[in-house]
């Protein structure tokens, strides 16, 4: 069937069957590669989006139940020239190792900051509850989204 | 690769890669070119060699590209393992990059008519003092590197480093927080098609039956593959691929044979192995009260966040492979046989993939995907693997056992240590062994023998990896006991044998200070000569204020770990804090480090750091679990691993010794943090844990043992 999904600001018509996981829509119809498959179980937080405000895991939603939404992904909050206070902290505190969990971890991060511009360590840790790193970089990325956090209050 | 035999020795990967020319090229459009054979793994090691190459060339960073590995143009360094890159990688770039400055030098010198001393090089442009100048850019020419290296030219003194020892930002950072395509599991190329495999239920589960028919009707399905025991559909999308493999494997009828051992490792302790005494000193007569431990760690996982992902295309008989294995060199041998071409007809393009500390399935999925890619000649076609399929059949860390036994002498020494270490192989990568390592090729109409998995010979080790301790003990004698099959798929993961031999030594060690009535560390720094080795120690206890002899109060405790990399690389100490809150947290964790010369210093560091974490996951949680038939592993649910509300801090001192060789800091920390969590976790409860993961259940039995 069809489904129009608005991501990143933009329409996208999708030939697909309804119960699709938005995942494999938002990485091979709408191209955002920064979505990332990890579990499809909604247990690793690769795949993280924001719908309406609110952090979602894309592998754990069919297509149907978000049309109409406003989705946002990685790739809608900034690029490499022009990279969002999270991504360009991320790259300050070097907050990567393999990078693979870096994109659903700065979605969980951005929602809660939209929210509560200063979070305390407790708020940030619930926050990033669903989201894993199995390459131990959990402690520079929660120095980045910190820096970014501060970065952010000033505007 | 030409026969070095004959030749002159010349350093790291040059000795099997001759030429200049493989490694550099000087271009006229102001760049370098370098062509690691050696990959990224999240390790950062493009960035370190690409230090390595603009500090030797006198060039600025920003003018270094980086070629990733391919057959056929890279040069063959075998795989990226080992914490050996920059031992062979690094190496090799450091003496190619002097020798192309000296082939520069010697162009600019007869242009502008002055002795080499003249010269100097600011960024590529060649400065005589005498007045007049010239750019690489403006003298190189295809000419210039088409010869075999001399290993002559002689690096830069580590006192004129400028870019190497400082803390570079990594090359490949900005575009993977942007969320960029840059890894394999992102390709899409026009006409691209998405396959899936359906497995048995087990590894030696017979196919009963199978209609395969049903599922070629299916929407979107462009093939259905099967080859004896391998099946696999390919699809126009990658949820319609999805379904497709449901159905399949709905259809299949299959009989399971109950082949595995009970979910013990003591399971080793019966199995026929080949035992070899691989340390003995027999100095004087041992003397004292004489202790014994038993140490056990089960299979460990990977569990890389990322399922692993190929891509590849078959057209005119030919293959053409994208993968993140860690090797292609080896793998394109070893594809070969199972896909029954010769190996110049299959192309391998390194793409980058999430971080695997070993060998995990990056291998097996790139075969599969060429079989799968058979179904739809012309087109490519990228198969993921799912979660579920990364846990059941990775190929794990062995399951150990190590068995240690000491006397102490009156004045507290040691005067005898004994130590034998029952495991498997810890390799079975490609190209190490005869037979296929590659999962699928066991399961073909005519399936190609299943390789035995081996050990990587000492010094280094594979389940013997530092089972010989570094401390001065004058009688020892140590037995490794190598049990050829594994039960289940085995192979090499970050630190080998060295997690559970130095948890065994290290635990030992306490054991023993405690019963000679001896600060753990003191009792180390006692049994240990190495002045390295020392000054961790002596550094970690400064950092984290070790009290001597100091119980920690109430529910918490605090221990030591500490060992020398594969006995000839990295010196690790480590501190960790415990605290008991109905289940083993580790709050915690100071390091300190020698790696020789630290090339990027916070490339080290973020790799201890990352290291501490996933080693305090390992031994707190992480074990694979079976029954008799199969591996039980589905979910993160059934391999939980360390949350952001459960790792631990990590404060890491680094000694910096420029002046010495530089060696790998990606494994090394597994075993100290094993146990000195284990030394902390008996300070913080007085009960010693000898069973590795220290699961709550486990902590409860010892408890009420007690
Ligand atoms: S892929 Fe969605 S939570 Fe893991
Ligand atoms: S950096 Fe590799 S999983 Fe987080």
């Amino acid at each position: 069937m069809a489904i129009s999904i608005t991501v990143n600001g933009r329409l996208h018509e999708v030939v697909a069957d309804a119960e699709t996981p938005l995942l494999y829509v938002l990485r091979n119809d709408a191209g955002c590669k920064g979505v990332r498959y990890g579990c499809g179980l909604g247990q690793c937080g690769t795949c993280t989006v924001i719908i309406d405000g609110k952090p979602v895991q894309s592998c754990d939603v069919p297509v149907s139940a978000v049309a109409g939404k406003a989705i946002t992904t990685i790739e809608g909050i900034g690029s490499v020239d022009q990279p969002h206070p999270l991504q360009r902290a991320f790259v300050e505190e070097q907050a990567a190792q393999c990078g693979y969990c870096a994109t659903g971890i700065i979605m969980s991060a951005k929602a809660l900051l939209d929210v509560n511009q200063s979070p305390s360590d407790d708020e940030l840790k619930q926050a990033l509850s669903k989201n894993l790193c199995r390459c131990g970089t959990h402690q520079r990325i929660m120095r980045a989204i910190k820096r970014a956090a501060a970065e952010m209050r000033k505007f | 690769m030409a026969d070095a035999t004959a030749q002159r020795k010349l350093p790291g990967s040059l000795q099997t890669n001759r030429n200049l020319s493989q490694w550099l090229d000087i271009n006229a459009d102001g760049t370098v070119t370098m062509r690691p054979g050696k990959i990224e793994i999240g390790q950062g090691i493009l960035t370190a060699l690409r230090q390595i190459v603009a500090e030797e060339l006198d060039v600025n960073l920003e003018r270094v590209k980086i070629v990733t590995a391919v057959t056929a143009l890279s040069p063959n360094e075998g795989v990226t393992s080992g914490s050996r890159s920059i031992e062979e990688s690094g190496v090799a770039f450091r003496y190619a990059a002097a020798e192309a400055r000296e082939l520069l030098l010697a162009r600019a010198g007869a242009k502008l008519g002055v002795s080499l001393e003249q010269l100097s090089v600011t960024d590529g442009v060649i400065t005589s003092r005498s007045g007049g100048s010239v750019s690489y850019w403006e003298i190189t020419d295809s000419e210039l590197l088409q010869r075999e290296a001399t290993g002559e030219a002689a690096p830069k003194p580590y006192k004129m480093h400028k870019i190497v020892g400082t803390a570079s930002p990594r090359v490949d950072i900005p575009r993977k927080v942007s969320g960029a395509p840059v890894y394999v599991h992102d390709m899409a190329p026009p006409g691209m098609l998405h396959a899936r495999v359906s497995r048995p239920p087990s590894y030696s589960a017979e196919l009963v039956s199978v209609d395969v028919d049903d599922v070629r009707g299916m929407p979107g399905v462009v093939a259905v593959v099967r080859d004896g025991r391998f099946m696999g559909v390919v699809a126009e999308r990658e949820e319609q691929a999805i379904r497709a493999q449901r159905r399949l494997a709905r259809n299949a009828q299959w009989r399971e044979v109950p082949t595995l051992p009970e979910c013990d490792p003591r399971y080793l302790l019966k199995c026929q192995a080949k035992s070899e005494v691989i340390s003995e000193k027999n100095r004087d007569t041992p003397n004292g009260r004489e202790l014994a431990g038993e140490y056990t760690r089960q299979f460990l996982a990977h569990a890389s966040l990322a399922p692993s992902c190929a891509m590849a295309m078959f057209e005119n008989g030919k293959y053409t492979v994208w993968t993140h294995s860690q090797g292609i060199y080896p793998l394109r041998a070893e594809m070969a046989p199972a896909l029954g071409v010769p190996p110049e007809d299959i192309v391998i393009h390194h793409v980058e993939g999430a971080g695997c500390y070993g060998h995990n399935a990056a291998d097996d999925v790139a075969l599969e995907a060429a079989l799968l890619a058979r179904g739809a000649p012309g087109r490519p076609v990228r198969l993921q693997w799912m979660r579920e399929e990364e846990f059941a059949w990775e190929p794990y860390s062995s399951a150990m056992v190590v068995k240690t036994r000491a006397m102490l002498s009156d004045d507290g020494h040691v005067t005898s240590w004994q130590m034998d270490v029952f495991s498997h192989g810890h390799s079975s990568r490609p190209g190490r062994g005869q037979g296929s390592n590659l999962l699928a090729a066991w399961y073909l109409e005519k399936p190609l023998q299943r390789a035995q998995t081996a050990n990587p010979p000492l010094p280094g080790g594979g389940s013997h990896r530092n089972a010989i301790p570094i401390y001065e003990f004058p009688n020892q004698r140590i037995t490794n006991h190598l049990i050829p099959d594994p039960p289940l798929r085995a192979s090499a993961l970050r630190g080998l044998g060295s997690q559970c031999n130095v948890f065994a030594i290290e635990s030992f060690m306490d054991e023993l200070a405690l019963a000679a009535g001896v600060d753990p560390i003191e009792f180390r720094l006692r049994h240990l000569a190495d002045p390295r080795g020392r000054a961790v120690i002596e550094k970690v206890a400064a950092i984290a204020k070790w009290k001597p002899n100091s119980k920690r109060s109430g529910d918490q405790g605090r221990g030591i770990g500490f060992a020398r990399y594969k006995n000839g690389a990295g010196y690790m100490a480590m501190i960790a804090d415990v605290e008991l809150a109905g289940t083993v947290r580790v709050p915690r964790v100071w390091c300190a480090v020698d790696v020789g010369q630290a090339i990027n210093t916070d490339g080290v560091i973020n790799q201890i750091e990352g290291g501490i974490i996933q080693a305090v996951s390992f031994v707190l949680r992480e074990e694979v679990k079976y029954d008799r038939e199969r591996v039980t592993l589905r979910s993160w649910d059934d391999y939980p691993i360390l949350s952001f509300a459960e790792v631990p801090e990590v404060l890491v001192s680094l000694i910096n010794r420029p002046e010495l060789p530089p060696v790998g800091a990606g494994e090394g920390t597994q075993g100290p943090v094993s146990a000195a969590v284990g030394n902390a976790l008996f300070d913080a409860s007085g009960v010693r844990l000898r069973d590795m993961p220290f699961t709550r259940e486990r902590l409860v039995a010892a408890m009420t043992r007690e």
